[in-house]
């Protein structure tokens, strides 16, 4: 197979703009694609300083390898979720990447900063993914406000795009379909935060730091298992395994019809915020999202009560009937807010 | 051949040569999920690989 611009030995195929690349083109392929992102949804202007944040896995650090080549001026910053050798290794390739391109990159632990960690969060209501997206939403925010950034950067790709809008379609979910979009702007409390990735999908993402040799965490999180996230993707990917171009026809065709009629509906959002009552953060409760996460996660457990042989009490099914089974999706929460 | 597979990480053996598609398809992959890598270098679908090879195959999908 010959690459589309050159005719040399190609080494990656895109199904979806039915070509194949060889690894320099492939390589100038996505500095463009990230490119005309930027621009056409106004995400970064010149001068700004832009922060990314930077997980150790292929999407993240392939960010900003590009915008760094592309001239930004963009540090990183890593959240230390303390998930055991996960997070060790994750965090070593962050590490890695930033001394190797001579980037700076801010760490923060979760630990230390709200007093719990993703596996003591994943024993409250919310699922691990769902803990885990609002923590770092809100982190991510703060640190970008703290220390003067303009932007904050982030990796999602056309996959992540489409299969958070195929959860919030299979749902309804009009408020989430009016957040989900390629630049939330500044606002309250809020700092700009921006997807350059949204034109490349994860196997473009992947091919990206294996042609840049760039050392990513390849190994799937262990809280992430049975996601529903993931099982969208599969379902996409099956999809797109037949009809080469499925996801991107689909996330680009909500961005330019569907988008502009819920406007309305994302200002209207916007406007609700508040501040909460707690830490300052913007929320449209009383008490944010994630004060509520670290009261749940910190709290000590409850120690069970000794019941005395015949004196057992009645079941929580035999006083009540069910209740409809609420638990949160584990796939991630599109943005406003903690 | 020797192919290289994530998620648990194993190692199987393949009877060479066979095209990248084909063993995509022998595996039961997406090739919409995967990268195939030879050495350190990329393959396209239609590449054909050899008895002597070692092929990683690396998924591509993670949790967002």
């Amino acid at each position: 197979m010959k690459c589309h611009r050159c005719e040399e030995q190609a080494a990656v195929e895109v199904r979806h703009v039915n070509a194949a690349y060889c690894p320099t083109c492939f390589v100038q392929r996505c500095r463009e694609q990230v490119s005309h992102a930027i621009s056409k949804h106004r995400m970064i202007r010149s001068g700004e300083r832009v922060l990314v944040a930077v997980s150790g896995g292929k999407d993240s650090l392939a960010v900003w390898d590009l915008l760094l080549d592309l001239g930004y001026q963009a540090d990183g910053v890593y959240l230390g979720l303390g998930i055991g050798g996960y997070s060790d290794r994750s965090g070593a390739c962050a590490r890695a990447f930033a001394e190797r391109r001579g980037a700076r990159l801010i760490e923060v632990d979760l630990a230390e900063e709200a007093g719990f960690t993703i596996p003591q969060a994943a024993s409250t209501r919310r699922t691990p993914c769902s803990a885990c997206g609002l923590s770092k939403r809100h982190l991510l925010n703060k640190v970008t406000l703290d220390h003067g950034y303009d932007v904050l950067v982030t990796g999602h790709n056309l996959d992540d795009e489409a299969a958070v809008l195929f959860g919030n379609t299979m749902q309804w979910n009009l408020p989430y379909l009016a957040r989900q979009r390629p630049a939330l702007p500044e606002s309250q409390g809020f700092a700009r935060r921006v997807k350059p990735l949204i034109r490349l999908t994860e196997r473009e993402t992947a091919a990206y730091c294996v042609i840049r040799r760039i050392d990513y965490i390849v190994e799937e999180c262990p809280m992430a298992t049975g996601n529903r996230h993931l099982m969208y993707k599969e379902l996409l990917n099956s999809l797109e395994e037949r009809a080469p171009g499925s996801k991107a026809a689909f996330l680009n065709g909500f961005s330019d019809r569907l988008m502009p009629l819920l406007d309305d509906l994302a200002e209207r959002e916007r406007d609700a915020v508040g501040t909460c009552a707690r830490c300052g953060s913007p929320t449209t409760a009383e008490v944010c999202a994630f004060c509520r996460l670290r009261d749940q996660a910190t709290r000590p457990p409850r120690r069970r009560r000794k019941i005395r042989r015949g004196n057992r009490p009645a079941r929580r099914d035999e006083e009540k009937p069910q209740k409809a089974q609420t638990e949160k999706t584990g796939a991630p929460e599109p943005s406003v807010g903690s | 051949m020797k192919i290289q597979l994530h998620n648990p990480k194993r190692e199987v053996e393949i009877a060479g040569p066979l095209r990248a598609n084909d063993l995509c398809k022998q595996l039961g992959l997406n090739r919409e999920s995967v990268l195939l890598i030879r050495g350190d270098e990329l393959v396209t679908g239609d590449a054909l690989l050899e008895e002597g090879d070692t092929v990683e195959v690396r998924p591509v999908i993670s949790g967002g």
